[in-house]
């Protein structure tokens, strides 16, 4: 049975993109069949971040409009067999997606795929609300930092208001993914602590990305985190939250927290 | 029926020495009023007024009434007309509720805005006439609503929303986040940390409270009367906390 992710957050910037393309490449790592889907019409960029933007010919809004079948718009990763993108187009604006072409694209994606991944524009209009319209759970990236965790908490109040799940009655399973964390500035108190997140969103904790130079350097070699190097300290972060999403229990770390004193002085100083 | 706020002016007879510099103390104050809305035709709607105070006799004398003309087409004669029609039948009109300014002249009853909404109110028959006054006495007259209605909101209120109660107190089991806020009628119970907004007594209730487990707001009013989180003392954040109005300020205190 296929299960609908949405990664959302509200503001943007946060890392949902990062976040969908590394989770997507992790539960593709485990061989089961994923999705990433790209709701951001009009500013597409999880093509760029899977590097797959020279490979694009249709998206969903083809889809949609019927001018394409959808495994014409699908692209399968050169790197992992199991893993599949379905792009937004970047000429379009959110309005080409309609709720009855979102829907059946949906339900299409379902008998094919384990895992489908939605990758939320920012905001809180109808990209965002189509994209987490059919979602059974939801991952909210959130920085820790005052108006991230503000818009995250605005996004949860949306989740359990405007999906199909919360029209049922039923609640909508979400999960907190933290990224940009780090530990030396939380203690110093430049940024929110684990604990004051969690405080305030009251959602449970699906794993806790530390701020790196890993992120960026994988998104401009176009691969997800996970793939580009799964050793460093982001992709086993996201490697952890995966084997969460799909049910195992893993224990908690919390990036950064366990430096000795060298670390704390290079950690200063770097800050 | 409405709230009207009324400007209650305490007069303090001013000599001609200017020696004693003590100034006029005007206060607001709310009550309540009935609110009339007439209908077109004209006739008719007096007819039915006449049926219905023929039912109920004195139901109008000494009420506040207040005149809503929002929905009705009629220029300054036709209203003045209608006042008097009013007058005829000893009805009192305190207040024009939604009258265009050019329909509105001299010698007429003051504009009036900024109503409230109050439930509506059930006009007693004259007969058996204990049971009438009974009825009459269970109007609230110049005291706030005091319904034991209340709303309990069993998850965290996020930002953005609102949860809106009027007609009694609200209980929240979690957090209210920065952004969220709660309008309540009575009293505001938060069973978490208050980071968004609470207004209690929102329909005119000075005895309203606001409770909560840890203080954190952004704003904080009761019956109106507001405090930004500026305003507040720094030794009440992140405490427990109940708040309660004591004449035109909030008072705070501790709950340990």
């Amino acid at each position: 049975m296929a299960k609908v992710v949405v990664v959302t957050s509200g503001k943007g910037g946060v890392g949902k993109t990062t976040s969908s393309a590394a989770l997507g490449a992790a539960l593709a790592q485990r061989g089961e069949k994923t999705v990433v889907v790209d709701f951001d019409v009009g500013l597409r960029n999880l093509d760029l971040v899977m590097g797959a933007e020279r490979r694009v010919v249709y998206d969903i809004v083809n889809v949609i409009q019927g001018d394409a079948k959808l495994p014409q718009a699908l692209i399968r990763d050169k790197r992992l067999e199991t893993l599949f993108l379905l792009p937004a187009s970047q000429t379009r604006d959110k309005d080409s997606l309609t709720a009855e072409g979102v829907e059946q694209v949906m339900n299409d994606l379902k008998r094919h795929f384990d895992w489908i991944i939605c990758d939320s524009p920012a905001g809180i209009e109808r990209g965002a609300t189509l994209a987490m319209r059919h979602a059974d759970v939801a991952v909210v990236v959130t920085n820790p930092e005052v108006s991230s965790v503000r818009d995250s908490d605005r996004i949860i109040g949306l989740l359990d208001s405007k999906t199909e799940k919360a029209e049922l009655g039923e609640r909508m399973e979400k999960h907190l993914l933290l990224t940009r964390y780090d530990a030396v500035r939380a203690e110093r108190g430049d940024m929110l602590k684990v604990d004051d997140v969690l405080e305030i969103l009251s959602i449970p904790l699906l794993g806790i990305v530390p701020e790196s130079m890993d992120v960026l350097k994988a998104s401009n070699i176009g691969a997800p985190v996970t793939l580009a190097d799964s050793r460093s300290a982001p992709a086993l972060a996201y490697l952890d939250a995966a084997r969460r999403l799909a049910g195992e229990t893993v224990p908690m770390t919390i990036p950064g927290e366990k430096r000795g004193l060298l670390g704390k002085i290079f950690g200063r100083r770097a800050a | 029926m409405n709230r009207v706020p009324i400007e209650n002016e305490k007069l303090t007879k001013i000599s001609n020495v200017l020696t004693e510099a003590r100034s006029i103390r005007i206060k607001g104050r709310s009550f309540l009023a009935l609110m009339l809305s007439p209908e077109l035709p004209l006739d008719d709607w007096l007819t039915r007024l006449d049926d219905l105070a023929g039912r109920s006799a004195g139901f109008f004398l000494e009420r506040p009434i207040v005149l809503d003309v929002a929905e009705l087409d009629i220029d300054r004669s036709q209203l003045k007309d209608l006042l008097a029609e009013l007058a005829n039948r000893n009805v009192r009109i305190m207040g024009i509720e939604g009258g265009r300014p050019s329909i509105m002249g001299p010698g007429m009853p003051p504009a009036m805005r900024g109503g409230r909404p109050a439930p509506d109110v059930e006009v007693p028959a004259a007969e058996p006439a204990p049971a009438a006054e009974k009825a009459a006495a269970a109007l609230p007259e110049a005291q706030p609503i005091r319904a034991p209605a209340s709303m309990i909101v069993r998850e965290p209120v996020r930002s953005g929303q609102s949860i809106i109660f009027p007609e009694g107190d609200v209980t929240v089991i979690g957090s209210v986040a920065s952004g969220a806020e709660i309008i309540a009628g009575g009293s505001v119970h938060i069973y978490g940390t208050l980071r968004g907004r609470a207004l209690a007594g929102s329909v005119g209730n000075a005895a309203a409270r606001i409770f909560c487990r840890r203080l954190e707001a952004e704003l904080l009013a009761i019956d109106g009367v507001y405090k930004t989180a500026e305003d507040m003392a720094p030794d009440l954040r992140g405490q427990s906390v109940q708040l309660w109005l004591d004449g035109d300020s909030i008072k705070a205190e501790r709950l340990n």
